[in-house]
């Protein structure tokens, strides 16, 4: 056995239970920003002078109500209007070059991360594929990459920009009449404490409900699948009153997170006007003695004011952080999870398809069990093998180890002396076709889907594939091959389908076809001819065809018995008949049962 | 199956497409979603309107107190700058008269007051409101998804489970979208417009008449906006859509993609798609890019103008710097929601989207409906008629022209012929999954349509090849066929089915957890679950539709040893590719083109010189 093969259990991400990592996860995403480095100094410098120029508006009110209006000197009217007047065009025309630079960057962002998210998705393995729903993965592309492109573009911005306004104004109010800015300072000091304690009683409670959500989406997604069995059983009550159940904690948890964050909201909110009071009070009485012109205290007022979205929305925006980071989080989940199957550096040319399974086994990474152990087989080139085993004997996880959709944990796989994993993955999987026993169509047209494994195809190899697996009824589908099948497209029979995914695997044109029980939903008289169109096929390719009947079994040159994880007895079909059992008891049955 | 076969509007579709699409997508009709008339749209606009209304009226008295409390709350905001300015006017002269601060400090009282007010006001506010919301939204899950799970398998087919999954998730969180912010974002932008323009009228008609001035732009810029805005979405919900297809059956079909090494063409494709959604979303920001400045500069140049002009006023002390200063404080007010208002009409536009969508499902009528006054049905014996029964699932094109069948109670019927010959048709009338279009189905004398639900599905059940396992254990997967079944119940079902021994071989036993879709078991074992399920329920009449198909040989011969016992007291019918299946009937039935050919015994049919005979002589020569 090869030792630079370390055999160790793949870390599969699990899709809960993660505890969340603060910032450092939204942190890592920075160099997604990295492209678009000069429309964020465009965007920040543009808020930043955004910032100062409205905070010089109210300066100019103050000039015109202590000159003009007070001491009467309405000479100064007019220029400092058209002062103020410039500063607020030149305001609008910052604000418009941020929002500019700010469309780009974040619909690069999202669409940039989602093409990366799902690229590493498509190259994970099918271990990660079966623990993960779906539903799980598309909330992260979907929901998830929107909340981290709001907070990116929008929040963090804003973030920056009001503590910044903030900090200004306050040194500003301190400048203008500086007990007056104590009192806005000492504000201060309630509002960042509860945003503190807020921002960690927020975050706990979003993840919560996002994992709400996404449990409640599988309940849907079992509902509108498995709704031919519950209609068959009259499961109607039973589901809608587990759907019920689901939908009230998610409210409950819903309404929990509105409690909270309207708690939080109307104390931030209530914060300024109560310093307005204060300032009120001690302006007026200030003014009352003179301390202040009636211009400084309607600025401070002014400025006061605008603080207040800047701290109200500091709320809003924290809760938008957190949200994110929890975002980030199930994001990054995603990105830690790197493919444990990972292409070799040798290319298989011209394969002839010697197969070798030497000393293999498998077992899952969370299961201490082993599915198969100690399998060797060899299969020279053209061969065909017939594998029949039990029910649930492994004999679909046995023939996905060929692709390498899963690696065996133990021994190894060799195609014309390779071991597999030596193998870069897009020649072994073109070297490897498998036609599976659930036929999986996507919604593109016909063709599209038989030439998956490879684009190439003549009009004549693909209709020589659809004669092999009597499919030639594509031809005849309302838009022939161009006609979408699939979910969005035409559905077709379990049969039909079956017959496509044969047609593709055959079009691939193989040295190793897999056939894992390719034939059970077609009817006995189509069978026989696919089976007869088949036989040309395997004549020169090497296959490996999971039996559960004799019919199919007369594809093969020899028989592979598989029992308790391994490999039992290997011989003809004959051969076995007559001297193995538990073969006969697999595979004799119907002779048995009918003519006892 | 259900689709329309006729000639399809190929080069109409051709158009619709961006180019780079076409090659792999394929030609189908237009998406059901999509295609539809003018007056669809109004009809379903109607709908909406009185789905919202449907949702709301219950809460009626609710959503008035919160009227009520979320104009105190813009009362009390809008009261603060007012108060400024009594205290600038009123309460500062006292006090540089030397006449003491005794009105400034009731001012202060005042302001202290509407602030308090306004946040009591603004939290209760925001609770009931966000709780009402979700309550709204609570009923509208339940309501979508009772109303799905109603609808019959005809409904389902057509519609595909994908936009079942839709409007059960994505639809309903745009709806939630609405009711948690746009709600108090709408209110308060139009309260703070319609009170402050009230109030600058009051503070100074001119001032006031002159800060009006800006309605005619601002009338001008929503507009426009508007209409930009719905094209934007529109095409943004297009390209998310086909984003999320591409997405979902890129995961779903994972194992195809790898094994034919799809992921380079998968990538390319999904580089389009989201490339597309890309520059939606693009257009989408930069059209707010230049609305929101827009607005902030049709404020800017009217807070510029009060200033100038108020000061102008001032100067020859028509106004007072109070009123000024109330006056910028208002325009502040003024136009900050005005902002908030591109957000929501987004969020508006998706969530009427959805709303018209769900309301289109819930006008769906079932078209295998309950009946309303249900028979009364004695104890099930499961003798079953069918009179002069006709079917056609594409109109002028029968299925079954008219077929006639008596099934006496407790016979085993096998259906054969080939693929299109009714028998799958037959199965699902029998399991009223669709009705006949023409004559009758009786089940001990009473019409199926008579039927309630219950009483119906407790004496027929179907059994197909789709042996679909819920997120659950295997022992809450068999328990299905009967809610309340014991343990013991379930495991003597598990074991008279064959189960038992690789359930209790599995690492918990009956209680391990089937993950996705029961991806750990084989299809066999899936198959020998469903079979166990059906067991319990213990129908009168037991449909198998090429329910044996994917086991193998041992398991699909302890099926039928299970079966002679399963089927020995009930009425069943079965349908299979596999003879040995079809040999345990009592009566077989060959259809061609929804007639029945051959009726008889299998041991009859064999002797005869018919169809039957001659596919049993091909499987017996399959044995070899």
């Amino acid at each position: 056995m090869p030792s630079e093969h370390a055999v160790t259990a793949p870390s599969i991400a699990a899709p809960t239970t993660r505890v969340p990592e603060r910032s450092r996860n939204l942190w890592r995403l920075r160099p997604y920003l990295k492209p678009h480095r000069w429309r964020l100094a465009v965007m920040f410098s543009t808020a930043m002078l955004g910032v100062g120029v409205s905070l010089t508006v109210p300066l100019v009110t103050r000039s015109i109500i202590d000159g003009p209006v007070t001491r009467h000197e309405l000479s100064m009217l007019v220029p400092l209007a058209l002062l103020a007047l410039g500063l607020s065009i030149a305001e609008v025309i910052l604000v418009w070059m941020r929002r500019w630079a700010q469309s780009r960057t974040v619909s690069d962002l999202e669409a940039t991360l989602r093409h990366d998210l799902y690229v590493r998705l498509q190259s994970l393995p099918m271990e990660f594929h079966t623990r993960w729903q779906s539903g799980q993965l598309l909330s992260r592309v979907t929901t998830d990459l929107s909340t981290i492109r709001r907070f990116m573009g929008f929040g963090l911005l804003f973030l920056v920009m009001n503590i910044l306004q903030l900090i200004v104004v306050t040194i500003l109010l301190l400048q203008l009449y500086w007990p007056l800015g104590l009192v806005v300072l000492v504000a201060a000091v309630p509002v960042v404490m509860v945003s503190l304690k807020f921002e960690k009683k927020y975050l706990r409670i979003s993840r919560k409900v996002q994992d709400q959500q996404g449990d409640l989406a599988t309940r849907i997604e079992e509902s509108a699948l498995g709704f031919r069995v519950i209609k068959a059983f009259g499961r109607r009550p039973h589901v809608q009153r587990q759907f019920d159940d689901e939908a009230t904690t998610l409210y409950d948890t819903e309404v929990e997170k509105v409690r909270l964050a309207s708690r939080f909201w109307s104390f931030l909110g209530v914060i300024p006007n109560l310093t307005l009071v204060i300032v009120l009070l001690l302006g007026a009485l200030a003014a009352g003695r003179q301390a202040i012109t009636l211009g400084t205290l309607v600025a401070f007022i002014t400025l006061m004011l605008s603080l207040v979205w800047p701290v109200t929305s500091l709320g809003a925006i924290l809760a938008m952080a957190q949200e994110s980071m929890t975002a980030a989080d199930r994001i990054s989940e995603i990105l830690d999870t790197y493919s444990v199957i990972k292409s070799g550096p040798e290319e298989l040319t011209n394969a002839r398809g010697h197969l070798r399974f030497e000393h293999v086994g498998f077992r899952f990474s969370d299961d201490s069990t082993e599915v198969l152990h100690d399998i060797n087989l060899d299969l020279t080139p053209g061969t065909t093998l017939a594998l029949v085993g039990a029910t649930g004997s492994g004999k679909t996880t046995l023939t996905a180890l060929v692709p390498r959709l899963y690696d065996v944990t133990a021994g190894r796989i060799t195609i014309d002396g390779h071991d597999i994993r030596d193998l870069s993955l897009v020649s072994l999987r073109s070297a490897v076709a498998s036609a599976f026993d659930d036929p999986t169509l996507f919604s593109m047209s016909v063709r599209e889907n038989l030439t998956l494994g490879r684009p190439d195809a003549s009009d004549a190899d693909v209709q020589q594939a659809l004669e092999v697996a009597q499919a030639q009824f594509a031809n005849d589908l309302p838009w022939g091959l161009e006609t979408r099948v699939g979910e969005q497209g035409m559905s077709l029979s379990g049969g039909q389908r079956q017959r496509l995914a044969l047609a593709r695997a055959v079009l691939a044109r193989p040295a190793v076809l897999v056939l894992d029980d390719t034939l059970s939903a077609l009817d006995v008289h189509t069978e026989a001819l696919v089976e007869e169109a088949l036989q040309n096929v395997l004549a020169d390719t090497t296959g490996i065809v999971v039996a559960h009947r004799a019919s199919t079994v007369m594809l093969a040159d020899k028989v592979a018995l598989l029992q308790d994880g391994t490999i039992t007895h290997v011989g003809t079909h004959q051969e076995l008949l007559a001297t193995v059992p538990e073969y006969r008891h697999l595979l004799a049955a119907e002779e048995e049962e009918v003519h006892a | 199956m259900t689709t329309t076969q006729q000639t399809p509007p190929a080069a109409k579709e051709r158009e619709q497409k961006p180019p780079e699409e076409q090659s792999w997508r394929g030609l189908f009709e237009e998406d059901p979603d999509r295609e539809i008339s003018r007056a669809t749209t109004i009809r379903l606009k109607e709908d909406s309107r009185k789905l919202l209304g449907e949702l709301l009226r219950p809460y009626r008295k609710l959503i008035w107190l919160l009227v009520a409390i979320v104009i105190v709350e813009n009362g009390a905001r809008l009261a603060v700058p007012y108060l400024v300015h009594l205290g600038i006017d009123n309460g500062i002269p006292p006090i540089l008269a030397g006449k003491g601060s005794q009105q400034l400090i009731t001012i202060v009282i005042a302001v202290f007051a509407a602030a308090l007010l306004q946040a009591w006001a603004r939290q209760i506010f925001l609770m009931r409101s966000g709780r009402l919301g979700q309550t709204i939204l609570l009923g509208l899950r339940k309501r979508v998804f009772d109303h799905f799970q109603r609808l019959s398998p005809a409904f389902h087919d057509r519609f595909t489970s994908g936009r079942v999954i839709s409007r059960l998730t994505s639809d309903v969180q745009v709806i939630d979208e609405m009711l948690a912010s746009g709600f108090d974002s709408l209110v308060t932008a139009v309260l703070t417009l319609v009170g402050t323009s009230i109030i600058l009228l009051t503070l100074d008609v001119k001032l006031g008449l002159l800060a009006l001035l800006s309605f005619p732009a601002l009338l001008v810029l929503t507009a426009w906006f508007r209409k930009r805005s719905a094209v934007v979405y529109r095409q943004t919900r297009e390209a998310v859509v086909l984003v999320i297809v591409h997405f979902v059956e890129s995961m779903t079909g994972i194992r195809a993609v790898q094994a034919f090494r799809r992921e380079p063409r998968n990538e390319e494709i999904f580089h389009g798609v989201n490339d597309r959604y890309r520059k939606a979303n693009l257009e989408s920001f930069r059209l707010n890019a230049v609305f929101m400045p827009a607005i902030k500069g049709v404020g800017n140049i009217t807070i510029v103008a009060i200033l100038a002009y108020g000061g102008y006023q001032a100067y020859h002390g028509h106004v007072t710097v109070g009123v000024l200063t109330a006056f910028l404080l208002y325009l502040r007010q003024f136009f900050e929601p005005l902002q908030d208002i591109t957000q929501f009409y987004n969020t508006f536009l998706s969530a009427s989207a959805a709303l018209e969508k769900l309301s289109g499902v819930l006008n769906e009528t079932p078209d295998v409906p309950e009946p309303i006054e249900p028979a009364k049905p004695r104890k099930a014996r499961g003798h079953l008629e069918l009179r002069n029964v006709r079917f056609e699932y594409v109109d002028g094109v029968p299925v079954l022209p008219g077929l006639q069948l008596d099934v006496p109670a407790g016979q085993t019927l096998a259906l054969v012929g080939t693929t299109g010959a009714g028998k799958t048709t037959i199965a699902k009338l029998v399991a009223r999954f669709y009705d006949p279009t023409g004559g009758h189905l009786l089940l001990d004398g009473v019409d199926l349509r008579d039927l309630s639900e219950d009483d119906l599905r407790e004496r027929v059940v179907m059994v197909t090849q789709e042996n679909f396992l819920f997120t659950g254990s295997v022992a809450d997967n068999i328990r299905f066929g009967k809610p309340d079944a014991t343990m013991e119940e379930v495991v003597e079902a598990a074991k008279v089915i064959g189960a038992h021994d690789f359930i209790s071989a599995l690492p918990n036993g009956y209680e391990t957890a089937v993950e996705k879709r029961g991806s750990r078991l084989s299809a066999g074992q899936r198959q020998l679950v469903a079979f166990a399920r059906a067991f319990l329920a213990d129908p009168a009449v037991l449909i198998l539709d090429e329910a044996t198909s994917s086991l193998d040989i041992p398991s699909e011969r302890l099926i039928q040893r299970a079966l002679k016992t399963i089927l020995a007291d009930r009425t069943a019918i079965v349908i299979a590719h596999r003879l040995s299946t079809v040999e345990t009937a009592d009566r077989v039935l060959v259809l061609e083109h929804g007639r029945i050919i051959e009726d008889g015994s299998p041991d009859d049919l064999i002797t005869h010189d018919g169809h039957y005979a001659g596919l049993h002589q091909a499987w017996e020569d399959s044995l070899a």
